[in-house]
């Protein structure tokens, strides 16, 4: 009996906190910091306050740090974040962090410069890419600017190497439906060493391939590219 | 026991031998070799700039490529840039590690803080001058311009202290490629010389809107009339234009003064009407400019073949770009009468190491970057100029200068416009005084407009107030209160580091103990001498 007992308070126990367990909201934001509409519809150069969770950052330099967030609702790009060497490393895919600057454009990417962040604790939350490409050559494309994104189907017209071998920043010129998008491989994001910037260099026109990356924006649509198939 | 004393004192005297030498490998002062080895094979690095453009690449690659089958035991790795401070960056690393390259295209700014090193920039004096392996010199296997065919003005720009330690490459200066088309329309005719009253009264003029907000000079939305790319060379020219302080040559900080608040406080004025943004804020200029959202672009000579409705290289979609007529003009004056402007470009510096050959090969490197072949085909590429006479009065140099306008690629109208704009002031350029620190220095006189540009922007009050506290924020910043002769005390260095404590020590104790030694030692001759 008394045996009985004690397994039926443990169990009671065991389900009571469970109970009591909050379920994680990704979407969840502290006191005083913007929704993402809120952020959307301020006006450029306000100060804005965000939270978010890193999908990924550039390489760390001189005290500063470019991060690629994203929540639920919508996505950032943090330019040049004030970051020392140590919390650099600490902005892991998935990190909650709570951002403070100010909103700002550079040929079109909207931004958020001037920022300092800090760590929020949470559980990490990672973003599964929008399939944006029935989007592209359309107006909607840029509500999704920033996110962590894909596009199926694109025909490669052209594969540059900024300086003219590898090294520095591919340029992608993609095709879809008789028109043409660039897209980036971002060296400080994916550097020579990574997979990608690999594939991506050996990708010859006219291959057909499924793209992924954020949606970054220069003067038009400009996608970081961080994963790509070959059809 | 005296054995034990002994041989503990030459333990310490060792050790303290072995410590004094840890950490004070020398480089030593570079020699110019009897000969030239060529026999043996050498193998160099050359981080070289260029402004992404393919063409500075391919010339790039082909002068290595026609260096190397000159001196066959003469291998050059080039390795790619698009940025100086980049450059900059990466060879402060190196420095640390010994492994800088051995040919760097630089600033005289950056040379100045890599010259903190142990003998890490080879100067170039001697090499300039020797008769076999010099500027010109009989052993050298190219057409090598002489030092008096070098531009004097350029050859100066080299100098930190009394000696050179950069050969000038290309120089540019800044143009403002105005959209003549534009002032017109709002009533107003171009000047002979540019100043910062009549840009600003254009941009007043420009901001107005119709009923639908929509700006009436270009019927859009987006209009910044007046956008300039490097904010460091804006406030150092219109110091120098307004003979006002920004440094002595001693490095005495001179940027913090009556004239500087004025100036940054017309440009909040200007910003906070919308007339007035950064390439840092807002983008390239040529990019605004070549959509009609811009009317003065304020960039380097070296930008030219961006701007313009027919630019060769053309960032933005064919479907924003408006039609419009580019006049190409000196950058914004304070005084008509004697215009003053920047002098900037790319220099070269040599690395020094252990190896005089390799020195030596190095040198020969950066001396064929100012060959003829190589200086004219680099400058053809932008609205740079050749930093030598031999290149400038070429004929083929001059052929070139002849053809304005016949096609929209190599003779392009702008670049060359631009080109010609730096060749006919090239005596009226002027570069700052260059010493440890002036790199932080210039990078403060940006800082000081891009922050109260966005300060205006962002509805703060910028006034005399905020400039002083900007002021006291860039100081600190910038480390400029610790730097040049500015300073006038000496340097608090901290507390001495615990080894030097422990080997200072131990070299005191040591110093005791051989005196306890030979005191002893002392006392006991005199009792043996008193016990006989």
């Amino acid at each position: 009996m008394k045996k009985f007992l004690a397994v039926l308070m443990i169990l009671c126990m065991a389900v009571s906190l469970f109970a009591c367990a909050e379920k994680f909201d990704p979407a969840k934001k502290s006191e005083g910091v913007m929704t993402y509409a809120e952020y959307d519809a301020a006006a450029m150069d306000a100060e804005v306050v965000i939270e978010a969770y890193v999908q990924a950052t550039q390489s760390w330099w001189d005290n500063k740090i470019t991060a690629y967030l994203q929540d639920p609702d919508g996505a950032y790009f943090c330019y040049e974040m004030a970051c020392s060497e140590a919390d650099a490393a600490k902005l892991t895919k998935g990190t909650k962090i709570k951002v403070t600057g100010t909103k700002g454009a550079w040929a079109g990417e909207i931004e958020i410069m001037d920022a300092k962040f800090e760590f929020v604790e949470s559980e990490k939350w990672v973003a599964e890419a929008t399939d944006v490409t029935d989007l592209l050559g359309k107006d909607e494309l840029i509500k999704h600017q920033n996110k962590y994104v894909t596009f199926k189907g694109l025909t490669v017209s052209k594969v540059e190497y900024k300086n003219g071998e590898p090294g520095d920043d591919i340029y992608v010129t993609v095709s879809k439906d008789g028109a043409e998008y660039s897209f980036c491989v971002e060296r400080y994001l994916t550097d020579p060493d990574t997979a990608v910037y690999k594939a991506v260099g050996e990708l010859q026109a006219g291959d057909t391939v499924d793209i992924e990356g954020f949606l970054y924006w220069y003067e038009g649509v400009n996608t970081h590219i961080t994963g790509v198939t070959k059809n | 026991m005296k054995r034990y004393i002994c041989a503990f004192l030459a333990l310490i005297l060792c050790l303290a031998c072995l410590s004094g030498c840890h950490g004070s490998k020398r480089q030593e002062l570079f020699e110019i070799p009897a000969e030239f080895d060529t026999s043996k094979q050498y193998e160099i690095t050359f981080w070289a700039k260029n402004d992404t453009n393919m063409t500075q690449v391919a010339i790039y690659k082909k002068a290595v490529a026609d260096f190397e089958a000159l001196y066959p035991n003469i291998k050059v790795t080039l390795r790619l840039y698009t940025d100086y401070s980049r450059i900059f960056n990466d060879v402060i690393t190196n420095i640390s590690t010994g492994t800088t390259p051995n040919v760097c295209i630089t600033y005289p700014d950056h040379i100045a803080t890599y010259l903190t090193g142990d003998n890490t920039v080879v100067p170039l004096d001697e090499l300039m001058a020797d008769e076999r392996f010099g500027l010109g010199g009989s052993e050298v296997r190219f057409e090598s311009p002489r030092q008096d065919e070098i531009i004097e003005k350029y050859l100066a720009e080299g100098i930190i202290g009394d000696e050179h330690y950069a050969l000038p490459f290309l120089r540019s200066t800044e143009a403002c490629y105005v959209n003549k088309t534009f002032v017109e329309k709002l009533g107003f005719t171009l000047p002979e010389t540019l100043t910062w009253d009549f840009i600003w009264q254009v941009c007043e003029k420009a901001v107005e809107k119709d009923a639908d907000g929509n700006f009436i000079v270009n019927g859009q939305k987006t209009l910044i009339p007046c956008i300039y790319k490097s904010t460091d060379n804006m406030m150092i020219q219109a110091l120098r234009q307004q003979g006002a302080d920004y440094s002595t040559a001693e490095g005495e900080i001179g940027l913090f003064n009556d004239t500087t608040k004025e100036f940054l406080l017309g440009i909040a004025a200007h910003t906070k009407n919308g007339e007035f943004s950064t390439f840092k804020i807002s983008s390239y200029p040529a990019n605004f400019l070549n959509a009609g959202q811009c009317i003065f672009a304020i960039d380097s000579t070296a930008g030219a073949t961006w701007m313009g409705s027919d630019a060769p290289l053309i960032d933005i979609a064919e479907d924003r770009l408006v039609r419009f007529e580019t006049s190409v003009m000196t950058v914004p004056q304070f005084d008509t009468e004697n215009p003053t402007m920047i002098s900037q470009g790319p220099s070269v510096c040599v690395f020094n190491k252990p190896d005089n050959g390799e020195v030596l090969a190095s040198w020969l490197f950066a001396q064929y970057l100012l060959t003829n072949e190589v200086q004219i085909a680099y400058a053809q590429t932008e609205g740079y100029v050749p930093v030598t006479s031999k290149a400038q009065n070429s004929p083929e140099y001059l052929d070139y200068l002849s053809r304005e306008g016949e096609d929209n690629d190599m003779y392009y109208d702008i670049k060359l416009k631009a080109t010609k704009l730096t060749l006919e002031y090239t005596e009226k350029t002027f570069v700052t005084p260059v010493f440890n620190g002036s790199a932080s220095l210039r990078n403060a006189a940006g800082q000081l407009i891009e922050e109260v540009t966005k300060g205006a922007r962002r509805g703060r009050t910028v006034d005399s107030a905020f400039v002083d506290s900007l002021y006291d924020e860039m100081t600190s910043l910038y480390r400029l209160d610790g730097i040049g002769a500015g300073s006038g005390e000496k340097a608090d260095l901290g507390p001495l580091p615990p080894t030097a404590v422990a080997l200072i020590s131990l070299i005191a104790a040591t110093w005791v103990l051989i005196g306890v030694y030979v005191l002893v030692q002392t006392l006991k001759k005199r009792k043996n001498q008193g016990n006989t």
